[in-house]
């Protein structure tokens, strides 16, 4: 199939997000201010106020709101979405449950922020992954053109009859929300055709067919509906891969679980989300050059987590570091270490070794990978703790 | 239809019998009667609480319409949603009923927890009801106080002691609160009054528009009464000014009930467990000051309405 034309933008990470939210026209946005997600709310404002889309917005006066808002609308029928940032996250979460528990595919973008205290506007991953186990998919983004293309994938992974779960698509804040990129964008109509119309199961508008929403359910019922939604969780992953693979065939850019750079026949792979995967991919193309058989994994899908094919695609490394951008407390490593040591439990018997870095939006660059190459070849391994990376002693 | 008896028994109840509420309880009742105002196409969201939990306990549910519950704090919030969603629909022609919207919350999910989301959806304009329950503390976790519950009651986290003689603050003053929202109406009722209570919401749902109606419901588990006497508690409250039946519609102030003769605050706590150690001698004091902040409610309450008394008329 012939792909697309698509028309080329300088666009921030914000307003690569913005612009698919207005090529999908949702039909209701709720949303507050946060650092540093406003512009994406106020580049879609605009596009609202100019009539480029027929969305209603909810202006709340809360992230908690926000996202209580979106359950109510969703639960109603609309194909509804809202992004928020760090602290804003944090005040949803209560509801970020409820809206998975419920079944409601919203759409919502995530511009990654490290959390209070204390406070700081900077990008690191501890707000997205400290709802990693809310139920909601998880889709990272390494720039302004993965955030275009997960947002609109999201809407149709979200709404898929089988799965029925919202999706947070993130990317991390500053480094690709303020950074202005080429975006290829798709032909409007190309966009509506690939995500269709909303065609909710049990609408609450639905006044003919009344159904009750968020009943009490207790001993008797609770951990089937429980388990009915790990099913979806787990059932998520081959609907993610064959929208990435629709997806490709419109735009030429095909989406899976992760993304393989230079992998095949490496030693030492390292593997990170978001931005930091291609400061990555510069060390590793810096380093092949020099001969040093190294590659990068960019996980791209976080929740469900795809433990057989990743495992599968790092079996042949000598040693793997992982690289997390968030802390996670658990004394040992961050969420994605620790990930990434059970896919691989029982199945390889490679080192894997742990690095936190980036905390609160301290940079990394080339040579700081290159570095964590090294103490791959050397056999300084962050096994059992992960290493604090970048931060003085 | 005519506001009478007679009409009201044909009417089929949207609230279906068979839900789990206490017998006597004075919230279901108020529930009820405002479900029996509504005529035509409506969706009710519900805040975690007392009606919440008996009216739907999976795989049941006593609601014969649209029925959300989605937390504690939100369901103003939530229901701006549902609301959005239709304005949404209509716009697109998918929907074509005239839908109205109803959201109810106790008084701990509307005067503390759920300030922020009702004053939120109020002063964003929602074409919405919301109906507060207020028993006056949290009943379904146990009787704790909330900032709704009177002067000098006793309740699980201000119970009276050695030192403490239960709470020691007057209750917080949420309809006029809502009344300073400028929205198009507010009043106050009480389920012995079913007349007043039906004609109000009758006439709140033909006004475009945020709406709010503060009703006092008796729990004779939490008021420590006997359960044959939660609609005689409402009347005592009327009739004591401690729970005056008014209006505001748009801006404007009405008396709508005013009782021949001012009945002394004890007549209505005589009957509540919750305020017996007020009777007690040496406690006297307590029975003064919380009469004294009736008479001074009542007062400016006058003052805002004048004292001619303007019946409903939905």
């Amino acid at each position: 199939m012939k792909t697309l034309e698509m028309k080329t933008l300088a666009l921030t990470g914000n307003e690569s997000g913005a612009e698919a939210m207005r090529q999908i026209d949702p039909e209701v946005v709720a949303a507050y201010p946060i650092t540093p997600q406003t512009e994406l709310m106020h580049k879609f404002a605009e596009f609202a106020a100019d009539g480029k889309v027929a969305t209603e917005m909810i202006l709340v006066e809360s992230e908690h709101s926000a996202m209580s808002a979106c359950v109510g609308a969703s639960a109603a029928g609309s194909r509804v979405m809202t992004a928020t940032s760090s602290a804003g996250l944090a005040l949803m979460w209560e509801i970020v449950y409820v809206a998975a528990s419920n079944r409601l595919p919203i759409v919502m973008p995530v511009v990654n922020r490290a959390l209070s205290a204390p406070i700081n506007i900077h990008c690191d991953h501890a707000d997205s992954m400290g709802c990693r186990d809310s139920g909601w998919i998880q889709l990272y983004s390494e720039d302004g053109q993965e955030v275009y293309d997960n947002i609109i994938q999201a809407v149709r992974i979200a709404e898929n009859d089988g799965i029925l779960l919202p999706v947070m698509v993130t990317f991390d804040g500053f480094i690709i929300s303020h950074t202005m990129a080429r975006v290829d964008v798709l032909p409007d109509k190309a966009v509506r055709k690939f995500i269709g119309e909303r065609t909710p199961l049990h609408p609450l508008l639905d006044v003919n067919k009344p159904v009750t929403y968020g009943p009490l359910d207790l001993q008797d019922y609770y951990f089937e509906h429980k388990k009915q939604q790990a099913e979806a969780m787990r059932s998520a992953g081959a609907v993610i891969k064959a929208v990435g693979k629709e997806y490709g065939e419109l735009s030429g850019r095909e989406y899976g679980f992760f993304d393989e750079y230079l992998t095949s026949d490496a030693d030492f792979i390292i593997l990170a989300l978001g931005s930091t995967a291609g400061t990555a991919k510069a060390a590793a193309d810096e380093l092949r050059s020099a001969g040093e058989k190294v590659g990068v994994l960019k996980l791209r899908v976080f929740r469900p987590f795809p433990a057989e094919e990743l495992a599968a695609a790092l079996a042949g490394a000598r040693a793997i570091a992982v690289l997390d951008r968030s802390e996670g407390f658990s004394g040992i490593g961050g969420p994605v270490f620790q990930e990434v040591r059970s896919a691989l439990y029982r199945r390889y018997q490679i080192p894997v070794s742990g690095y936190v870095y980036g905390l609160g939006g301290r940079d990394i660059n080339v040579e700081m990978i290159a570095s964590i190459y090294g103490d791959l070849k050397a056999g300084r391994y962050h096994e059992d703790k992960a290493a604090h990376f970048g931060v003085r002693e | 239809m005519a506001l009478n008896l007679k009409e009201l028994s044909k009417k089929r109840e949207l609230l279906s019998p068979g839900h789990r509420a206490c017998s006597g309880c004075g919230s279901i009742l108020a529930i009820r009667q405002v479900m029996m105002a509504v005529e035509g196409p409506v969706v009710v969201g519900f805040a975690t609480g007392c009606m919440e939990v008996v009216t739907t306990v999976y795989p049941y549910t006593a609601w014969r319409v649209p029925y959300i519950h989605n937390a504690f704090e939100n369901v103003a919030a939530t229901m701006s949603g549902v609301e959005t969603a239709y304005r949404a629909a209509r716009k697109q022609g998918k929907i074509s009923e005239d839908v109205k919207f109803i959201a109810f919350g106790g008084d701990g999910g509307t005067y503390d927890i759920g300030l922020q989301s009702l004053s939120g959806a109020m002063e964003r304009g929602h074409d919405l009801l919301y109906v507060c329950y207020n028993n006056e503390a949290y009943m379904n976790t146990g009787i704790q106080r909330s900032s709704s519950t009177p002067f000098a009651a006793a309740t699980s986290t201000c119970p009276v002691g050695d030192v403490e003689l239960g709470k020691t603050q007057h209750s917080k003053d949420l309809t006029a609160i809502m009344a300073a929202h400028d929205i198009p109406y507010v009043a106050q009722a009480t389920p012995h009054n079913w007349r007043d209570l039906i004609g109000k919401v009758k006439k709140a749902l033909a006004i475009r528009g945020p709406k709010f109606i503060n009703i006092s419901a008796s729990c004779f588990r939490g008021w420590r009464l006997p359960p044959h006497l939660s609609v005689d508690v409402s009347r005592l409250a009327v009739e004591t000014c401690f729970w005056p039946l008014y209006e505001v519609e748009n801006g404007e102030w009405k008396l709508n009930y005013k009782p021949k003769e001012k009945l002394p605050i004890a007549e209505l706590f005589k009957l509540q467990g919750r305020f017996s150690h007020i009777f007690e001698e040496a406690n006297r004091e307590l029975l003064d000051q919380a009469q004294a902040f009736v008479d001074r409610k009542w007062e400016d309450l006058l003052k805002r309405t004048g004292d001619k008394v303007q019946k409903v008329l939905a």
